[in-house]
């Protein structure tokens, strides 16, 4: 992908942000606006972990759950400054993926999958069991709002901004990584991590450095949704979960930043429809049959555009047009 | 403190869990070796088991029938699988099925939910009277089921890739695939008897399991993912190796279980795979050269 046509990208995101709120004045469906935006976040942070380096994560809602409760308890524990609390959080989330990444990810194959999940139930359970400190299964609740001087983050709106305006500053920071050196170096590690090496290129060093920074993002995502709801609790930062953001990632496509948000407003807007629609399909059906649905579009997805939507459907794009430029020229 | 009668009784229990943890644990290692892809699917399989042994109990079938026919479903529903969805992606790569055979356990846990409902379903054990006593320790008659299926499975196993031409092609086919090609084996249709020889390996755990606890259609995770502990404690491609390790890992949680506190047993568990990630990732029993990335 070009920088300009990025550049040109990053602007319209910008103005489409911009104009939503306008148009859509549900709480609702601006709250489902806010979730698209931090599930985005994460993803993003997971396709350079995946379509870059080509690893995969299956422990990225533990650093989200990090992220979410360590903002919440130096908020409401330690009485410190939301914004104060982000920051940290997303430090102490960098430090624990940098430890975790870097034994793990000299290894060759899939030992990145195994350590992420087995981190990830840990990190589930430490949730669930150190109920003095993270309340339990019933949560931490209580945590403050982002505000500047004296504009609280407080209406969908306001955060539907707050948020979107994370989703542009991180696609902008990912898109300049990947277009430079390091970004050509992650993809050598992709092709071919024995080639790469012979080339001078540090494998084990850049993978840690993206893995790290995709924790990072996670940690901020998460910080976004304690401060969003004032709420946090375990089942959001389980073993499903951290499926849930693979599936949004290989949805959107794993060869491109811009596929990540397209993955996960597909499967958040997904996952509502479902819950709405099936039982009115089924009698019986509860919304827990979504999942269903769920596994199989995850299947068809990677049997027929194992590159993602976005790249899918942009080369179907430009195979139509192909055709179309063809029509008229047949006799 | 614990006396030396209610440890044995926590290996007991341990070992009956371990043998349980073996079957879905070989299934892992079965489908790594010949296709290099870690099925997330695997608890899946013995969950289907435990659901189909479940519904066929009312129908009064002598229980080794309805023990081989809910065997023989699950197999069915493996090689479905491998036909449906790894099949048509053979050619994408490692990542990409792997994602797909999460894909399938999300699709597989769904329909059971769509077909068994919510309501945990209990069993009938085998052969009904009071647990037997061994050197002071309490053992429940299933628990004997459980580990003599196991041990009849493994003996089974071991015959099949040791003296049969199928079994000898499969481990040809883990040995070097690209050889294996060049000598005339197909590997897809090894991959397809790869898939059921695990699904008919989880579903005998499974189905052997299904009177020990309560069946429920969320089951397959949990198991799923305690064989895929074991069988990386054993290095994710030996046999024995992850037996060894499923062995281990089940007296391990009875005993975390039965001295410190029942919900650190998860816990123990990953924290073990976690360690073992960092320590000796080519698994406790291998030695680090035997060890060789696939092609």
């Amino acid at each position: 992908m070009r920088p300009g046509g990025d550049t040109l990208a990053l602007a319209g995101l910008g103005l489409g942000v911009a104009l939503v709120p306008l148009g859509v004045t549900s709480q609702y469906h601006l709250s489902i606006g806010v979730f698209i935006g931090i599930h985005a976040i994460v993803t993003i942070g997971l396709c350079l972990v995946m379509g870059y380096a080509g690893q995969i994560s299956l422990g990225h809602a533990a650093f989200y759950g990090l992220g979410a409760y360590a903002s919440g308890l130096l908020t409401t524990k330690l009485g410190a400054n939301p914004w104060a609390a982000m920051a940290g959080a997303m430090a102490l989330t960098a430090g624990v993926a940098y430890a975790l990444g870097r034994p793990i990810l000299r290894l060759r194959g899939h030992y990145l999958a195994m350590a992420t999940l087995a981190f990830g139930i840990i990190a589930y359970l430490a949730f669930v069991e150190f109920k003095e400190l993270t309340g339990g299964p019933s949560g931490l609740a209580g945590i403050p709002r982002l505000r500047v001087g004296g504009f609280v983050f407080d209406t969908d709106r306001k955060f539907f901004y707050l948020t979107w305006g994370g989703v542009i500053a991180v696609v902008a920071l990912s898109l300049n990584i990947v277009n430079s050196r390091v970004g050509r170096a992650l993809r050598a590690i992709h092709g071919s991590e024995v080639a790469a090496e012979t080339l001078g290129v540090d494998t084990a060093a850049y993978k840690l450095r993206v893995f790290t920074l995709s924790a990072v993002y996670a940690a901020l995502a998460g910080s976004l949704y304690a401060h969003y709801l004032s709420f946090v609790s375990p089942p959001t930062f389980g073993f499903i979960a951290s499926v849930e953001f693979v599936v949004m990632a290989a949805v959107g496509g794993l060869a491109s930043v811009w596929g990540a948000p397209f993955g996960a407003a597909t499967v958040t807007l997904l996952t509502e429809v479902i819950r709405d629609v099936m039982p009115r399909l089924l009698a019986y059906a509860s919304g827990e049959h979504e999942v269903i649905a769920y596994g199989l579009l995850l299947i068809l997805i990677m049997i027929f555009v194992p590159e993602g939507l976005t790249v899918g459907g942009l080369r179907a794009l430009r195979r139509l047009g192909r055709a179309g430029r063809r029509v008229p020229a047949a006799p | 403190m614990v006396g030396p009668e209610q440890l044995l009784q926590l290996v007991l229990v341990g070992l009956t869990q371990g043998a349980i943890y073996a079957l879905i644990a070989l299934g892992f290692v079965t489908i790594y070796n010949v296709t290099g892809v870690i099925n997330f699917a695997q608890g899946e399989f013995a969950m289907l088991g435990a659901m189909l042994m479940v519904s066929l109990a009312p129908l009064g079938l002598p229980t080794p029938a309805a023990f081989f026919l809910a065997v023989a479903g699950v197999v069915v529903v493996g090689g479905g699988v491998e036909r449906l969805a790894i099949h048509p992606a053979r050619r994408a790569s490692v990542v990409t099925l792997i994602i797909i055979t999460i894909g399938a356990d999300i699709v597989l846990r769904g329909l059971a939910l769509l077909a068994w409902g919510t309501d945990p379903l209990p069993l009938a054990p085998f052969s009904a009277g009071p647990p037997l006593t061994f050197g002071g320790a309490f053992i429940t008659r299933q628990a004997l089921w459980i580990l003599g299926t196991t041990a009849v499975t493994l003996a089974a196993l071991y015959a099949f890739f040791e003296y049969t031409y199928p079994g000898k092609i499969v481990r040809a086919c883990a040995i070097n695939r690209l050889a294996a090609r060049l000598s005339g084996i197909s590997p897809e249709r090894m991959s397809l008897l790869a898939f059921c020889l695990a699904a008919a390996l989880g579903g005998v755990g499974g189905v052997v399991i299904a009177p020990l606890t309560l069946v429920s259609y969320d089951m397959g995770l949990y198991l799923g993912l305690r064989g895929f502990v074991a069988a990386v404690m054993g290095g994710l491609v030996s046999a024995p190796g992850a037996v060894a390790g499923a062995l281990l890992l089940g007296i391990l949680e009875a005993l975390v279980a039965g001295i410190w506190k029942a919900a650190y047993k998860e816990a123990a568990a990953f924290l073990v795979l976690f360690v073992i990630l960092l320590l000796r990732p080519q698994g406790l029993f291998t030695r680090a050269v035997a060890r060789q990335a696939g092609l």
